[in-house]
């Protein structure tokens, strides 16, 4: 996980195709400059990117049911809860389950556990769009493929 | 209870519209003011209620592509006869 480049997800762990759901696992850093302004000597993982955690996650799994052809953009949050404070060195479960495939959207249910205690969850809209570029998206597919690889 | 209720009953919850504001010739972008997102919300739960997929993208490509005006998808009446025809060939 690294916070400062929007790395939520360290590894996934399983994908279901089937269920429409998605496994992934990541370790809240000992040290970021996210944690220099939030909090100075209390570092603590800002909400919204609890929230990205979630979204990325469901992102990838809305990925994996379209075969990378298209880029799923967070459009809403709805029934966002942020339950419980998480620090550095947290190691983190992430679960995202697709609720709805519309055309051109689709809306997730996500949640974030920790030591098996749900600290996040969240129900989570996308609009499904056209990658901006082939780079972008070839690049995408490659983080997800390494994500796949690393070991528990 | 009928899809022009149920769909309007959707639109008021989701969007916070008076229900008494939604009439069958309401254009829902032009005259209730539906955004993009509130509109993906409302598809969502039409979509959920009537256990149909509308295909808004199919949609809005027409509309960009000129070839259906937006009033043919949007105003309530054309909506909810859109609604219907997806119901039945559910069936």
């Amino acid at each position: 996980m690294l916070l400062e480049y929007f790395q939520m997800i360290d590894r996934i762990t399983n994908v279901d195709l089937e269920e429409k759901v998605m496994l992934a696992q990541s370790t809240v850093p000992e040290e970021s400059t996210v944690f220099e302004g939030h909090f100075p000597g209390h570092p603590l993982v800002p909400g919204v990117l609890m929230i990205e955690t979630m979204a990325q996650c469901s992102g990838i799994l809305i990925m994996h049911t379209i075969d990378f052809t298209k880029i799923p953009l967070l459009a809403g949050v709805k029934e966002g809860k942020l339950r419980d404070f998480v620090g550095p060195r947290t190691a983190l479960e992430i679960k995202a389950e697709i609720e709805h495939e519309g055309s051109g959207f689709a809306v997730t249910r996500a949640e974030i556990r920790s030591q098996g205690k749900r600290v996040a969850n969240a129900q989570l809209t996308f609009t499904i769009m056209p990658f901006p570029s082939e780079e972008l998206q070839g690049m995408i597919k490659q983080q997800v493929a390494d994500m796949k690889k690393q070991p528990a | 209870m009928s899809t022009f209720d149920k769909v309007a009953d959707i639109i008021s919850e989701t969007s916070e519209i008076p229900r008494e504001e939604i009439t069958p010739d309401s254009h829902t972008i032009d005259d209730l003011g539906i955004d993009s997102l509130d509109f993906l919300d409302i598809v969502f739960a039409i979509d959920k209620e009537f256990g149909i997929k509308i295909p808004l993208e199919a949609w809005t490509q027409e509309v960009n592509d000129g070839k259906a005006s937006t009033e043919e998808y949007f105003v309530m009446k054309n909506l909810v006869a859109k609604i219907d025809e997806l119901i039945a060939a559910k069936a």
